[in-house]
């Protein structure tokens, strides 16, 4: 069986000192992957990149072809066939590999990732779960009412966001998505939403919010509960709320009169929610509360997701195991269970005896436990820069940027699948033809047909 | 000089409705995946020979409405770890890929478990047009069948702002523009109307077929005439896919019927007709009933309807459907975890898990209204099997359906594990009827072929795809059907006796109606008005179809 045979789209040639323009260019740096950027293009260069946000514009003219050996081995420039020969022998030797990152490749290559990991009985993770994947969890243990993102523009009357600070990480979420369209009903745009905000700080994006509720640190899951408690009309202690959240009740209490008054409300959240204490728990009041008040009105949530693939990753890995993140197939067929096959824990554990890194950098985030054990296992980076993770991989590829150099599909934090537009070859290999060619061999040694 | 390379299936019991033939004994002569005549010349030998002797030998089966790909399933399959952790695993070969199981497999074992049941082409009933990427994606990953969806229109702003303008000329190159940017096979109106109600307002839907949609101020009555007669004017393989309004209502059978009656004789398939089928009134219980006779009486006298029947089996399940009214009115009812999303100008999802059982009153007259269905319509091209996996249950359950129809004793030992009260409330128990194997043979491969318009499916005479199936014959039919001798695709063995010996990705069936192409300078007005991503990135191109097959309009273009 061949898998993620989809050919992903080359870029259109480039002639020498001649600009060229690529229209409806999609830009992955974050969630909100606009798919509207035109693009300048001179040789191997970017020189302009029309409607990117600040952070857009430095991921796309800030781009060029680093000048390194595609492949090293141990360090060393190696040949790409040694590589792949020497990768899919790492793989294949080990008793638990596992394969981590994901959310910087396009679906088509995340695809074949899979595959390897189910061919060599291995696990697969995604950097789902160390951001979003307590919200993962919440979602299945109540589910989710949600919206893709033009529905917010067309119809959100009334934008929340907890925990989360578009200004900073999504630049253009309020602009193209949640505050300044003018939507079909909602012909004033901004005039016609309001905008609230709660953090435990006041950020960036406090200036756009109609109403700023600063809670107190850790006491996100008391501030929902008391809204789940008001959107219920259950009596509340007033002092206590106030002691607890930090907040006002007559605060919660007139934003409660407000989220039941409006037409459509949205809850944006982000890892201000989710990565702070009672993580899962949290999104799992936000979940509920965002249900309960369908009995008002019409609610729905979103998590601001960030890396630009990382919704396409948990696509690929569900549909393809069953289950979004975390998935380990050492018995031959898919298990879950979060905080055992999750990639922190199978490192700081010493379980893994070999891995394979994609467009990731766990040398550089994760927990030293589980850095000093990667440090002590033979291991594959593929990334399109040099990282800490690269530097000490036992093969490191260095692979052409998905968007810039190759083409694919990405997932918007929406789950809508939107294909990119490369602007420029590189003379890197992409991660996909990276992964083919290691899966060749993989089966080969295997003895998979 | 070679000789060709043929495969020859020898003297097997055959059942090809659409030639006529009802269980006689015939050679079947394949070569490059299509069936063909015997070769002229007596002494030209097959090269590979399959002896079929004592054999059923039929055309591969045909899922024409289930659910197995795109962002509601995948969500469904997200939402739901616990349910696999128990029961069947699905291990990895050095064939075949892992995957898993529960209500709503991973998308391997979804291929690799049709085929192993002798199905070999399903459709995904339910897709967003702006997710279609997602649903070829999957599909790329569904191994071993060949597949299409049907694209949701039914809630489209598009097609209800042509309506309300009274532009049907705008409406027709619409759904062509839609089909062909999406390569979907054909439209699919899901509670029209009522979708967008319930992006609207708090528990919105419409009531019957003359509420009107607010903003739009048209009906559903008129979504449906008007996409039928649409559909019909660009000569569609497959027009018009309808989900009636209200579901799963007591006393939706008059909505039902109202809706066939709105086709105003346009051809057009009602799907999963067991739960559009109910007396009873104001959600109260205590009068639910079967409403299956009236609305087989119409159908039986209105060959320009078809119907599949959505079965329901008992066991647990999970709910999914772009109808979000009815996601969330299930949720209410059953209390479980509930997923919903909207979806911009286009349609919404709902998701739940449900439980049916035979000790409820009203599971157990589902069950029987969905038998009722197989048995009352006459002509058997007008009723298809469907469990509309995985709503009623799972396309797994297609041999014990099969039993049900094929076996009246066992029918009635299983009626009496029900309340009695079923026995006043539907008439199951009096229906004496058994199917023969050739009506097996329509309702579950010639009928959906000849409702699909796929000239190339569902039948065994010279240029057929090579796609069948051979059984061994049993006195239990569950027994016969649930592990076939041989399974055919494309002319190569993929299966023997449940094990897979081969497989392959299968191809995409789509359509490409022609259209008006001055229309698109409008549709692209409003698109960039009001969507969130770009015009230019919105139609799906070639390379997401691992191997497209167009299928021609009826007019043969
Ligand atoms: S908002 Fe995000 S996706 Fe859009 S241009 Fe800025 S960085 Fe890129
Ligand atoms: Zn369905």
């Amino acid at each position: 069986m061949t898998s993620g045979s989809t050919q992903a789209h080359a870029p259109t040639p480039t002639i020498p000192g001649e600009l060229k323009v690529i229209h409806d260019a999609t830009c992955t740096f974050c969630g909100c992957v606009c798919d509207d950027i035109e693009l300048t293009v001179k040789d191997d260069h970017i020189i302009e990149a029309k409607r990117a946000c600040a952070l857009g514009k430095s991921w796309f003219l800030n781009h060029s072809v680093e000048d390194r050996p595609s492949c090293t081995i141990d360090g060393n420039p190696a040949s790409l066939e040694q590589g792949y020969d020497r990768a899919a022998q790492i793989l294949t030797n080990g008793k638990y590999p596992i394969c981590y990152g994901l959310s910087d490749s396009p679906c088509e290559a995340q695809r074949v990732a899979v595959s390897i990991v189910d061919w060599i009985n291995g696990t697969i993770d995604t950097t789902t779960s160390v951001c979003h994947g307590p919200s993962g969890m919440a979602f299945q243990g109540v589910g989710e009412v949600t919206c893709s993102l033009g529905e917010v523009a067309n119809r959100g009357d009334m934008i929340l966001f907890w925990g989360s600070n578009p200004a900073e990480s999504h630049p253009r979420h309020f602009t193209k998505y949640s505050l300044m369209p003018k939507g079909m009903f909602l012909p004033n745009g901004r005039k016609d939403r309001t905008c609230v905000i709660v953090d435990v700080r006041r950020t960036k994006s406090a200036k756009a919010a109609d109403i700023f509720i600063q809670i107190k640190p850790k006491k996100d899951f008391e501030a929902l509960w008391t809204l789940r408690a008001l959107a219920k009309g259950i009596e509340l202690d007033p002092d206590l709320v106030h002691r607890e959240t930090g907040v006002e009740f007559s605060v919660w209490s007139d934003l409660m009169d407000r989220m039941k008054a409006c037409k459509f409300g949205v809850i944006f959240f982000g890892m201000g929610l989710t990565m702070t204490r009672g993580k899962h728990v949290n999104s799992e009041a936000l979940l509920a509360l965002t249900r309960d008040m369908n009995a008002h009105t019409r609610f729905v949530a979103k998590p601001n997701r960030g890396h630009g693939n990382v919704t396409g990753a948990d696509n690929v890995v569900s549909w393809r195991t069953g289950y979004p993140f975390g998935v380990n197939h050492a018995r031959g067929y898919p298990r879950f269970n979060p905080g055992e096959y999750t990639t922190s824990d199978t490192l700081a554990n010493r379980e893994a005896d070999c891995a394979m890194m994609i467009a990731c950098d766990p040398m550089a985030n994760f927990s030293q436990p589980a850095r000093e054990h990667l440090a002590t296992i033979p291991y594959i980076a593929l990334d399109t820069k040099e990282t800490p993770t690269t530097r000490s991989a036992a093969v490191a590829f260095a692979v052409a940027t998905y968007g810039i150099n190759t083409g694919g599909t990405v997932y918007r934090m929406d789950d809508v699948p939107i294909p990119l537009r490369p602007a420029f070859a590189s003379p890197h290999p992409s991660d996909y033809d990276v992964l083919t060619a290691i899966e060749v061999r993989v089966k080969k040694i295997l003895g998979i047909t | 000089m070679t000789s060709p390379d043929y495969t020859k299936i020898s003297q097997g019991i055959v059942y090809d409705p659409r030639n006529g033939i009802d269980g006689e004994i015939r050679d079947i002569w394949i070569l490059d995946g299509r069936v063909v005549d015997p070769p002229a010349d007596p002494s030209v030998r097959a090269s590979k020979t399959i002896d079929a002797s004592g054999l059923v030998v039929m055309p591969g089966g045909i899922d024409m409405h289930c659910h197995i790909a795109g962002p509601k399933v995948n969500v469904a399959r997200k939402m739901r770890p616990e349910e696999k952790r128990r029961g069947e695993q699905m291990p990895r070969t050095n064939i075949t890929h892992s995957g898993s199981m529960g209500s709503v497999p991973s998308t391997f074992a979804t291929g690799y478990k049709y085929a192993a049941l002798g199905y070999t082409t399903a459709f995904d009933a339910a897709i967003p047009p702006i997710a279609a990427r997602h649903a070829h994606e999957e599909f790329e990953d569904t191994p071993c069948i060949d597949k299409g969806f049907y694209v949701l229109m039914g809630n489209n702003h598009y097609v209800m702002q042509s309506l309300m303008n009274n532009e049907p000329h705008k409406l027709k190159a619409f759904i062509a523009w839609l089909l062909t940017s999406t390569k979907g096979f054909a439209p699919k109106l899901v509670n029209p109307g009522g979708v967008e109600v319930w992006k609207s307002k708090q528990a919105g839907n419409v009531s019957g077929l003359d509420t009107k949609v607010d903003h739009f101020g048209v009906t559903p009555r008129q979504i449906i005439c008007g996409v039928a007669q649409a559909a019909a004017e660009l000569a569609l393989p497959h027009p018009v896919h309808i989900h009636c309004n209200n579901l799963g209502m007591p006393g939706n059978w008059e909505t039902t019927l109202e809706t066939m009656r709105a086709l105003n004789g346009y051809r057009g398939h009602i799907t999963h007709i067991q739960f559009h089928s109910y007396g009873g009134g104001n959600g109260d219980e205590n009068t639910f009933n079967s409403k299956v006779i009236p609305l087989v009486e119409y159908v039986n006298s209105h060959p320009n309807i078809t119907v599949d029947v959505g079965q329901v089996l008992f066991g647990e399940t999970t709910s999914m459907t772009g109808d979000g009214p009815l996601g969330y009115f299930l949720s209410k009812v059953y209390g479980g975890k509930w997923f919903s999303s909207d979806t911009e100008m286009e349609s919404g999802c709902g998701i739940t898990p449900i439980k049916y059982r035979n000790k409820s009153l009203v599971h157990a007259l589902q069950w029987a209204i969905g038998l009722e269905w197989y048995l009352l319509v006459k002509d058997p091209w007008q009723v298809v099997m469907s469990t509309d996996h995985p709503n009623g249950g799972s396309f797994l359950a297609y041999p014990q359906i099969i039993r049900f129809l094929m076996d009246k004793t066992y029918r009635r030992d299983v009626l009496k594990t029900c309340p009695p009260a079923i026995l006043e409330r539907s008439t199951l128990w009096e229906i004496d009827r058994e199917y023969t194997l050739n009506e097996i043979a329509i309702i579950t491969r010639a009928g959906p072929a000849r409702i699909l318009g796929l000239n190339n499916k569902g039948h065994l005479g010279a240029g057929a795809d090579a796609d069948i199936t051979i059984y061994t014959p049993h006195e239990n039919k569950e027994v016969m059907f649930e592990m076939p001798r041989v399974v055919i695709k494309s002319g190569r063995v993929l299966v023997e006796q449940g094990d897979i010996r081969e497989t392959l990705i299968g191809k995409t069936l789509h359509v490409q109606p022609s259209y008006d192409l001055d229309v698109e300078t409008d549709i692209q007005e409003w698109f960039e008005k009001y969507y969130s991503i770009s015009w230019r990135n919105y139609p799906v191109d070639l390379s997401y179809l691992y191997e497209s097959c167009v299928i021609p309009t009826r007019r043969g273009s």
